[in-house]
């Protein structure tokens, strides 16, 4: 059983931050500052650092600042950016949010707008307590998945188990997000056998070939010199063992950042942006792709690791599953399951039960390490996508 | 102890379950193979001969191919495979600095 909030809008999350949001960087140290001393009470930061506008920015941050897991929202703008700030912050009122905007140019400098924005903060804090719980169900719950720093040990304890959970989750009716067509190169023939209609499998097929093309064009795979250190020799090979993620079942959609799961099950995300290469890597780091997932709804994230990343996120609790037994020997402070006691001789079953039990733990409140350790990474930078196309989200 | 795992029947390659040492090593379907370089957990031992030009198996799916001819036993990484899709230019770089000090450590580990 888990005790989620009810939002106005219907949803229901599983954490209740205050989101305080800059719209340029140069308000980030006013964001960061308001947000310092209420870390513990669930005031987080995220924002958009260009001062320039982007469509895929804007939809992004409005999809954030309404999620279920954020209860109330703070806008900070230094005043002169091109970001829209009137437009998100109507649309977060309109989801029943409360929001507050502070404009530093007119509030009177960094002093003043740190002071107004904390007030504001500490009045939220007290209110978000008042929110009503509700009881939630497996199937309310969207999850997404994500490898980092992987090795050649991921792609055999840690994905695979996290397939299985994804297989169980999604039969039980949550919805499941798996994610980086450029680390699917390689697998899309596989994947487009596992779509329910023969158009999504070639949108996915689209969706890859679209990745292979874009980073030919970077003239970087999405490998990086660890990955190599690890024992994986090319992209193929660790997309063979990031693929193992997705699990079994039949993949019910294509989406993009920003797009919901219209029902339970399993879908792909593609990251990469359409059009020529515009704005540089579509996945400069995990935390650009954790942000996507939470975008698209993702109350949580099982993030598998064999290198063995530390970080978190805001908004959304991110579980991490260490995929090495040596890694997790040296960083077990900051890894929630040892997924790598496969490697001498534990079941992926009995992994896969841990895994699961610990979403239902941490979707009940229970922190995960990297929440406990104060992780809430975030960022956001240039991409632009056009809409999915009717294939991509086949009516069941 | 098992130290080489075979993934898929038909791969071509073994995978190290943990530090692995030259000489003979027992694969996870009972067979032994002939390991001519010690290698780390992860890493890639060849199950057959893989001549150059030859697909590499693994979870019985092409991951690249030999662009040297590679021995039973042999280590199957960067320096004797690559990639059928996105050349990893980046990979190269950095990891020709590091196989001088991974030959180096491995030197002191043997």
């Amino acid at each position: 059983m888990i005790e989620g909030y009810l939002r106005h809008d219907g949803r229901k999350g599983i954490r209740n931050h205050v989101a305080v949001a800059y719209l340029v960087e140069c308000a980030r140290h006013v964001a960061s500052e308001i947000v310092l001393p209420h870390r513990d009470k669930g005031a987080q930061v995220i924002g958009f650092p260009g001062c320039f506008p982007n469509p895929y920015a804007q939809m992004m941050m409005e999809r954030l600042c309404t999620h279920p897991n954020v209860g109330a929202v703070l806008l900070v703008s230094l005043g002169c950016e091109s970001f829209n700030r009137f437009a998100l912050q109507e649309a977060i009122a309109a989801s029943g949010r409360p929001v507050h905007s502070i404009v530093i140019q007119q509030a009177g400098g960094t002093r003043s707008s740190i002071a107004e924005g904390q007030a504001w903060i500490l009045e939220q804090c007290a209110a978000l307590e008042a929110i009503p719980r509700v009881t939630m169900g497996v199937e309310d719950l969207i999850v997404g998945t994500v490898c980092g720093g992987s090795d050649a040990t991921s792609g055999i304890t840690g994905n695979p188990a996290v397939g299985r959970v994804f297989d169980r989750l999604g039969a039980e009716g949550a919805a499941c997000i798996f994610e980086e067509t450029g680390e699917l190169i390689g697998c899309e023939q596989i994947m487009a056998a596992r779509a329910v209609t023969p158009e999504l499998g070639q949108e996915i097929v689209r969706s890859v070939d679209k990745a292979a093309d874009y980073y030919a064009t970077l003239g970087f795979g999405s490998f990086a010199a660890g990955n190599a250190e690890g024992g994986l020799s090319t992209i193929e090979e660790k997309s063979m063992g990031a693929y193992a993620k997705s699990g079994s079942a039949r993949i019910n959609g294509l989406i993009k950042p920003g797009d919901m799961p219209p029902s339970g099950g399993l879908y792909l995300m593609d990251v990469v942006p359409d059009g020529e290469v515009r704005y540089g890597f579509p996945n400069i780091n995990d935390n650009a792709e954790i942000a996507e997932m939470i975008a698209s709804g993702a109350h949580m994230i099982l993030f598998v690791t064999g290198r063995g990343s530390v970080v978190g996120s805001a908004i959304s609790p991110v579980i991490k599953i260490c995929a090495n037994p040596d890694t997790y020997a040296r960083l077990s402070e900051d890894m929630d399951v040892n997924a790598g006691r496969i490697l001498s001789g534990d079941s992926l079953e009995s992994v896969a039960d841990e895994i699961y039990g610990l979403c239902l733990a941490i979707a009940d409140g229970e922190a995960t390490k990297s929440e406990a350790l104060g992780h809430a990474e975030f960022i956001l930078t240039y991409k632009s996508f056009e809409p999915i196309g009717p294939s991509c989200l086949p009516v069941k | 102890m098992t130290t080489l795992l075979l993934l898929a029947p038909e791969d071509n390659i073994l995978v190290a379950l943990g530090a692995v040492s030259k000489g003979a090593n027992p694969v996870s379907d009972g067979s032994a193979v002939d390991v001519q370089e010690p290698v780390v957990l992860g890493h890639k031992i060849a199950r057959v001969a893989i001549p150059r030009g030859e697909t590499v198996i693994k979870y019985g799916v092409p991951i690249g191919s030999a662009v040297s001819d590679i021995e039973a036993g042999q280590h199957v990484h960067i320096h004797n495979m690559k990639s059928d899709y996105t050349p990893t230019h980046s990979l190269e770089e950095t990891a020709q600095g590091h196989r001088k000090t991974e030959s180096g450590s491995e030197g002191r580990r043997s």
